[in-house]
């Protein structure tokens, strides 16, 4: 879960960056878009490394829902349904740590949309492109709001689920001294607040018009 | 033999297993007589012990690692949760390793003389022996004891002794020690050298053809009355405070197991030798169900004061000085606040039966910290003693920084036990008493920081190297369930059960409990009479034919029912309360935690009678209708001269 | 005061439960909250009914045999035991919820009691140092820097209550075994069986169907003792140490 967890969270970091990149103009993001795939060259064909990429990404993503699957199916062995307490309160809990479950889930249905839509363009409000600026661009439009309240309510789970999530793979990775821990909070709130933020941003600044 | 209307005076009796000789070779005499047991047919036996506290799970541990096959109980859910958990200041050794003049010997005799020579010279002089090496065996297991920056254990003066050899763990020395015992346990249970019942509660001993050869339990779950043999058993269950209802011992602790083999013919010593301790946080209502302790090093800094006038019912900081009496630093001005536990709490009780107590049932003194706070500054005190004053206020809802604390004695020991030799066996053949159950080694009172050295250097080291000279006699003929003696104990368990839920009167088990307390409170506690000891019996009978007309106990047999469990041990006490006072008046001196008023100097000293009391008092039991049998052992003190105690 | 109790009743191991609400007046907020128990017990057997079961034994903080949930918190609003807890912490008029610890793992016996044999068996998997009665060298054979004995003892004082598991959303017993991995690894008398002893521990507490953990913190924000919840880091670090060396 930590492993594939790490894996995840660097691979947002690079993601957020490329995302940015939006704000270079279309010629920089297509061309940063079009460079993964030379990545690697010679020493691998043309694309790869990005399928070497996507492997490993793929098989995080699986490994993590495993895990996540088997920790929540031994959470309900250890305390099933009928030994619910009638009465329960939160004393320390994080509200980060109530959403790993169901906004794992909404994560999860959302990266098949958003691979659908803005990797393989299968899905294509505002019309399918070869250039991803402009499936980027024409996906967010203002008429397209429900894309983009999709997108805003999964980047904000996203957030919540590094919140906890980088605090508990650090933990589960034994690295939370009790010294560190204020450090440790600090970077987990810091991490999930950045690429929650750096997320956020084209979109809305498509829907807004700062990006056309 | 003489008799008189209370009891019967029988034949002397004396300590066969002591070796004579120089007193520092008596152990290792007595190991090299000792017969042993081959290894290989260690496996062959079959050794039950009753309760995992610390006398019992050190006993268990170290015999099942030894091969032999042990069968425990104990009546919580785990043993880890025996009452040794609640011991909070220290363990005595003489180590000497702040080398300022301890050695065994001072060790010894500090315990003799605190004991008011009422204690054997030879077990006490093997129990000091002993206290060095429970602390190399409790390090080797990971006990957290207190250390210093050094890397070294640390060690501090307990309870007015004048060196310092007591190690400790915060203040719950007592928890470490037994969860150190216990993971030695879990790890024989885990090995298969040690059978495991939890939840279990031992009702009644087997003795057959003169030996006790198994127990009656009852599975407190399922209510199913179990027969299980042995060839020797051991009763490590503790002591019997909860006779006087409200004590520092756990709700649980009861006399049951010893109060049953007393009856099937162990003799049981000294019992009216009850150590109350002075620092606890009062009463507060008549829900009040125990009371808690507060370690004494509270007296190092705190002054112990009430109102002079009667009845003042001020605000503590209200009064003014020259209306307060210091008591204790009046009367004994050498030691002060520092005065032994007895002595204290007398004190206290005198006090407050003057009408001079504070709090609301003005059964109370102040411990006032106001002059420590101006001399050493808040938080001086709060590193000292800032877990106390917490639990006093987590207790009591008042702040002890601003108020001064109100503490009242409360019972908390008992040295009275079980009559054991040398060897710890019993007058039972074959049943084997540790710990705080039997009465050896502290005399008529116990030092501070000894009740945990006894309880393991019975289980670690006494016991595992006495128990194999009778065990070399065995493995016994077997036995089974339809074994007469079997039947009729098992018979004896479950008529018991069948006619306590059969009753169905109007009073519940605790009621009776209450009052049974506090007759004993009242006229067997702080200080005895003649005329209130005379009092206490009557009542105490009336109020047993009571509860056998009148207690109401709901429920079955066949589940938990902890009323019942309560019922069952109510029994005993009122049975034990009885010969506690008998004891208690048959013993016209004072001496240790007996205080007898018409046995006390001119200026109101507890007054020792060597001449005439010298021995240990064990009570044979006579029977339901009989009177008990008093067994003289007398005490001898070769290498401590016996002296009168002065605090003055 | 006068309080409203409403208290899980269960007959035995094998029945239903249900909750029954009881009226109780002239409650004292010194009492403590086990006392207030003992009234309601007391009071119940006058009138017929069986008292509850509860668990508990001395009644100042150190067995770890008392232990209910109390309006949803284990122990209940304040951070100590439930022997420990008093009146003084409700409000005259307060209906009171009273629930037994909830896991698998621990089975409800009656009423409030409940079976938590599975700790024993966790520490019986590892949990102790393997030192026969009679082979300890002398105690100042080994100096034990401050800190690591200090940190040795915070560990060593779990009591072994439950509370972590019953307000774990997971019913997890992470805490629990990590206190005891964390006590014997931080002295030098629990290396030798350091590497084998979390494994088993974990794998034994696995076994009792305890959930897993997924470091929320409850655990610690509920135990009256304080058991750092770094210690469970301190596991996960002694875990990875011993599976990459190939034990477990």
């Amino acid at each position: 879960m930590a492993v594939t967890g790490a894996i995840l969270v660097l691979y947002l970091i690079v993601h957020m960056y490329g995302n940015l990149k939006v704000f270079s103009g279309q010629e920089a993001f297509d061309g940063y878009a079009h460079g993964l795939r030379e990545l690697g060259e010679p020493l691998l064909p043309e694309s790869g490394f990005l399928w070497l990429f996507r492997l490993v990404l793929l098989a995080s993503v699986l490994i993590h829902i495993y895990a996540a699957v088997s920790l929540w199916l031994r959470a309900r062995r250890a305390r099933p349904a009928s030994q619910r307490y009638q009465v329960k309160k939160r004393v320390h809990r994080t509200y980060a740590s109530y959403t790993m479950r169901w906004g794992g889930v909404l994560i999860a249905l959302f990266v098949i949309f958003h691979v659908l839509h803005l990797a393989v363009n299968v899905i294509s409000p505002g019309g399918a492109s070869d250039s991803p600026y402009e499936r980027l661009v024409n996906g967010f439009q203002p008429q397209f709001w429900f894309v983009t309240l999709f997108y805003i309510a999964a980047v904000i789970a996203v957030g919540f689920h590094l919140r906890h999530g980088i605090w508990s793979g650090l933990a589960t990775l034994g690295v939370n001294q009790a010294n560190r821990q204020p450090v440790l909070n600090t970077v987990a709130t810091g991490i999930a607040l950045i690429v929650t933020v750096g997320f956020l941003l084209p979109p809305l600044a498509v829907t807004f018009g700062l990006v056309s | 033999m003489s008799e008189n209307d209370l009891y019967i005076e029988g034949d002397p009796i004396r300590d066969e297993k002591a070796p004579e000789g120089p007193i520092n070779e008596r152990w290792d005499q007595r190991r090299f007589s000792a017969k042993l047991v081959n290894p290989a047919n260690r496996r062959k036996l079959s050794v039950i012990i009753i309760g995992t506290g610390l006398a019992g799970a050190s006993a268990a541990a170290t015999m099942g690692e030894a091969g032999y096959n042990v069968t425990t109980f104990c009546y919580q859910d785990s043993p880890r949760r025996a009452h040794s958990i609640a011991a909070q200041g220290g363990i005595n050794a003489a180590k000497n390793y702040r080398n300022d003049g301890d050695s065994i010997h001072r060790l010894f005799y500090d315990t003799v003389k605190g004991g008011d020579f009422r204690s054997r010279e030879s077990n006490v002089y093997r129990l000091a022996q002993t206290s060095v090496e429970i602390i190399d065996q409790c390090v080797a297991q990971g006990v957290p004891f207190a250390r210093e920056y050094g890397g070294l254990l640390d060690n501090r003066s307990f309870g007015g002794v004048q060196v310092s050899r007591t190690f400790y763990a915060r203040g719950q020395t007592g928890q470490q020690l037994l969860i150190g015992a216990y993971q030695a346990l879990e790890r024989q249970i885990a090995a298969g050298s040690v059978q495991m019942h939890t939840r279990h509660e031992m009702l009644e001993l087997i003795v057959s053809e003169g030996k006790a050869r198994g127990v009656i339990v009852r599975d407190m779950l399922t209510g199913e009355i179990e027969t299980h043999f042995a060839d020797a058993v051991v009763l490590a269950t503790g002591g019997y405070g909860n006779v006087f209802y409200l004590s520092t011992n756990a709700m649980g602790s009861n006399v049951t197991a010893t109060w049953r083999a007393h009856r099937k013919g162990a003799h049981f010593a000294n019992p009216c030798y009850t150590q109350i301790h002075p620092t606890c946080i009062p009463v507060s209502g008549d829900y009040q169900s125990k009371l808690t302790l507060m370690s004494e090093s509270l007296r190092n800094d705190g002054r112990i004061w009430v109102p002079k006038e009667k009845g003042d019912k001020r605000d503590p900081r209200q009064i003014p000085e020259d209306e307060r009496d210091y008591y204790l630093e009046r009367k004994y001005p050498a030691f002060g606040n520092l005065v032994p536990r007895d002595i204290a709490s007398r004190a206290a009780k005198n006090v407050c039966d003057e009408g001079r107590g504070v709090g609301p049932s003005g059964l109370g003194v102040y411990l006032d910290f106001a002059d420590a706070i101006e001399r050493m500054g808040e938080e001086a005190v709060e590193a000292k003693y800032g877990n106390l004053f917490d639990m006093y206020q987590r207790i009591t809802g008042e702040n002890p920084y601003e108020v001064p604390m109100r503490i009242y004695p409360a019972v908390h020991y008992t040295m009275g036990g079980l009559w054991v030799d040398y060897d710890l066996q019993s007058s039972i053949p074959g049943l084997f008493v540790t710990g705080e159950a039997n009465f050896s080694d502290h005399g008529a009172n116990r030092l501070g920081a000894s009740a945990l050295m006894q309880g393991l250097a019975d289980g670690y080291f006494v016991l595992p190297n006495t128990i194999n000279d009778y065990l070399s006699q065995g493995p016994f003929e077997k036995m089974d369930e339809s074994h007469p003696d079997a039947q009729e104990a098992k018979e004896q368990v479950t008529s018991r059960i069948d006619k306590l839920l059969s009753i169905q009167g109007s009073r519940t088990v605790d009621s009776f409990h209450k009052e049974l307390g506090s007759i004993m409170w009242e006229y067997c506690g702080m200080e005895r009479t003649e005329e209130g000891l005379r009092k206490a019996i009557e009542l105490i009978r009336d109020l047993r034919a009571e509860f056998w007309r009148d207690v109401k106990v709901l429920g079955t047999n066949e589940e938990l029912n902890q009323a019942l469990e309560k019922a069952g041990r109510v029994v005993d006490f009122l049975e034990l309360g009885e010969l506690m006072c008998i004891d208690a008046l048959h013993r016209r001196e004072s001496c240790g935690g007996h205080f007898r008023a018409e046995s006390q100097t001119e200026d109101g000293e507890a007054l020792r009678h060597d001449d005439e009391f010298a021995y240990v008092a064990a009570w044979e039991f006579g029977g339901d209708d009989s009177k008990p049998v008093l067994h003289k052992e007398n005490l001898e003190y070769e290498y401590v001269e016996m002296k009168q105690r002065s605090y003055k | 005061m006068n309080i409203t109790l409403r208290v899980w009743r269960q007959k035995g191991r094998d029945d239903e439960g249900r909750m029954v609400t009881y009226k109780l007046t002239d409650v004292s907020p010194d009492m403590s909250f086990l006392e207030m128990l003992d009234v309601l017990n007391e009071k119940l057997t006058l009138e017929g009914e069986e008292p509850v079961a509860f668990d508990h034994d001395c009644r100042e903080g150190i067995c770890g045999a008392c232990g209910v949930v109390i309006d949803g918190e284990a122990h209940g609003p304040e951070r100590t035991t439930t022997c420990q807890l008093h009146m003084r912490s409700f409000n005259d008029g307060d209906t009171i919820t009273v629930e037994p610890w909830r896991a698998s793992a621990f089975p409800v016996v009656k009423d409030l009691v409940v079976d938590r044999g599975a700790f024993d068996r966790i520490i019986q998997a590892g949990g102790y140092v393997s030192a026969p009665t009679g082979t300890a060298p002398d105690a100042h054979a080994n100096p034990i820097p401050k800190p690591d004995a200090d940190r040795a003892f915070d560990a060593a004082t779990c009591i072994g209550c439950g509370a972590c598991v019953a307000a774990c959303p997971n019913a997890s017993s992470m805490l629990f075994t990590a206190a005891k991995v964390t006590h014997l690894g931080m002295l030098p008398q629990g290396q030798p069986e350091r590497a084998s002893r979390v494994v088993q521990m974990v794998n034994q507490q696995d076994a009792e169907d305890f959930g897993g953990c997924t470091n929320i913190g409850e655990c610690a924000a509920v135990c009256p003792k304080g058991i750092p919840l770094d210690t469970i880091s301190q596991l996960n670090q002694d875990l990875l140490g011993s599976l990459s060396k190939g034990i477990g």
